[in-house]
């Protein structure tokens, strides 16, 4: 695969404080990369250093091979960018925006109208075309940002936080959107919603205190977790001792563990060891002794618990 | 160099949506009639010059010029917008050129109408149209140069209000430097040639001959020089907070 972003020991010191602390990353085409990580852990930061906006302290970042520090408009021509907020020049009218935005890139006359037009049904911005920005809703000025980050189909796309404030069919849109453009296009997106994660990226990084901490994709970053693929088995509790004990001496199984549910059922939950799938082991268990059961199911996990589980320990505010 | 015009073209667009366009010019244009008829005695001098209007001009500057260059840096770093700015596809240079012009075709534009004063001397007598021309064209100089330090000073703050009195205070640096006020200052301690070049430096001075009809081609070197060393600055300190 094609490597459009391409991060090597990319630092950011402001001051004594370290904001981002030796990141190396490749992003390829095709790729849709969840930037994750508490506030304050450095994805806006790493962000702007790609997007031309801050300068790095130390290492390299490159966009389709181009060096952000010795080629910097060459890389932005590249990239689209969407700043954490959208900020945009909110005495404007959407059109007048996106014009001017065409014009930066080089677009003018009917190709840029044509291109406007073309964005502006894809994002659903007709009914808001002619108002000026300050007056659009949160949702709406979200919208305008990812119109001008596409408007000139970069190959490359950096959002920051695109669907924070936006509710739920809106957030809908947005991911259908990333979607849409996955495929031709190697695409970062920042979040702190992990949900996000599973739904729209194939691959996801966790950042903490400037550092990459883990990255995989949504399941590679589950195994960091215990519990990850352990299967729960609900028996009546004449039966849970016997049960327990023979699942004990399965294969592949680590640990097993009783609890009494409030409904007097007992459940018993087993861990697999490294993640590995132990439900057909726990299947040949219960029929060898046939052992009855109300409720059997697998834990995969959540995202929110492997992210908590590697950033602990880390700053709790931005 | 279209990058830049292109930047200049949005820039002096905001300007015409917000009341603060209208406001500015007519306040300039009420400020130098009043100036001119009242405290310059432009009838009782019975002269059909404009030599008192445009003595005023470095004044006026003085506090309306900053009040156009304070919003320039300043508030795109307020609200954020700087980030989309510096994330377009353009030069930081290409950045502070496009900004600085529509500021300065804007004064310009301030400038220009302030026209029925001359229109009201050519009534009154018969003025050297070739003098008033060309102290307009001083005075659109001089104004590049005020603003291109409010420019500057704007670049080194987010805070609106610090960055008009940083930008009005070198401002007057700049046009005192000629009077003993400012001279005196440095006779006491600093070498003759140093003396010399802050006298010369001095935006009044300059400006004096140009509104008696005189403009040398040292003094648009002047004006030219302090716009270029100015917006160079404004570049520097773009591009420095980039690295902070």
């Amino acid at each position: 695969m094609e490597t459009m972003v391409e991060l090597d020991g990319l630092s950011k010191h402001f001051g004594p404080f370290v904001a981002v602390d030796g990141i190396n990353l490749k992003v390829s085409k095709g790729e849709v990369l969840g930037f994750l990580g508490q506030n304050g852990a450095g994805k806006s930061t790493t962000m702007r250093m790609v997007a031309g906006f801050l300068t790095p302290t130390s290492g390299t970042a490159k966009v389709c091979g181009h060096d952000v520090a010795t080629d910097p408009v060459q890389v932005k021509s590249l990239l689209g960018y969407m700043a954490e907020g959208s900020p945009s020049y909110e005495d404007m009218t959407v059109r007048a925006f996106l014009t001017f935005i065409a014009e930066v890139r080089g677009l003018s006359g009917l190709a840029a109208q044509v291109r406007i037009e073309d964005v502006v049904t894809k994002i659903k911005l007709e009914d808001v075309i002619d108002r000026p920005i300050d007056v659009l809703s949160k949702g709406y000025k979200r919208r305008v940002g990812l119109a001008q980050a596409i408007l000139h189909d970069p190959p490359v796309l950096i959002l920051d936080e695109p669907t924070d404030g936006l509710d739920p069919n809106q957030k809908h849109h947005v991911r259908t959107l990333i979607e849409d453009m996955a495929a031709e296009k190697a695409i970062i997106v920042s979040t702190h919603i992990l949900e996000e994660v599973e739904a729209v990226c194939t691959r996801a990084v966790i950042i903490g205190n400037g550092k990459l901490l883990a990255d995989g994709t949504s399941e590679e970053l589950l195994r960091y977790l215990p519990e990850h693929n352990a299967i729960h088995i609900v028996v009546a509790p004449e039966v849970a001792f016997e049960a327990a004990t023979n699942l004990q001496r399965a294969a592949n199984i680590s640990d097993v563990t009783q609890v009494i549910r409030e409904d007097g059922a007992t459940e018993i939950r087993c861990a697999p060891n490294n993640g590995a799938d132990i439900l057909d082991a726990v299947g040949t268990v219960l029929r060898d002794n046939a052992i009855p059961y109300s409720q059997l199911f697998k834990n995969r996990g959540d995202l929110d618990s492997v992210f908590r589980q590697i950033t602990a320990g880390g700053p709790t505010d931005a | 160099m279209r990058n830049l015009w292109i930047i200049a073209k949005r820039e002096l667009h905001g300007y015409f949506t917000t009341p603060m366009a209208f406001v500015f010019i007519a306040i300039f244009v009420a400020m130098t009639g009043a100036f001119t008829f009242y405290i310059g005695r432009f009838f009782d001098r019975g002269q059909a010059s404009l030599e008192t209007f445009f003595s005023f001009h470095p004044w006026l500057y003085l506090l309306l010029v900053p009040a156009v260059a304070m919003r320039l840096w300043s508030e795109e770093r307020k609200s954020g917008t700087i980030e989309q700015l510096l994330t377009l596809p353009i030069t930081t240079t290409d950045a502070v050129l496009g900004k600085f012009l529509a500021a300065w075709l804007f004064c310009g534009i301030a400038l220009v109408s302030t026209f029925p004063i001359w229109v009201t001397v050519s009534y009154l007598g018969d003025p050297d149209h070739g003098v008033i021309g060309l102290s307009y064209i001083g005075s659109f100089l001089m104004a590049g140069a005020f603003l291109s330090i409010g420019a500057c000073m704007s670049a080194l703050t987010r805070n609106q209000i610090i960055a008009f009195i940083a930008a009005a205070a070198v401002c007057f640096v700049f046009t005192m430097s000629g009077l003993d006020l400012v001279l005196n200052f440095f006779r006491t301690w600093a070498p003759l040639f140093l003396v010399d070049v802050i006298a010369a430096s001095s935006f009044l001075v300059r400006f004096e001959s140009v509104t008696r009809g005189v403009i040398e081609f040292r003094d648009v070197v002047f004006f030219l020089s302090m716009m270029a060393f100015w917006l160079f600055a404004t570049t520097v300190a773009v591009d420095a907070k980039k690295a902070a």
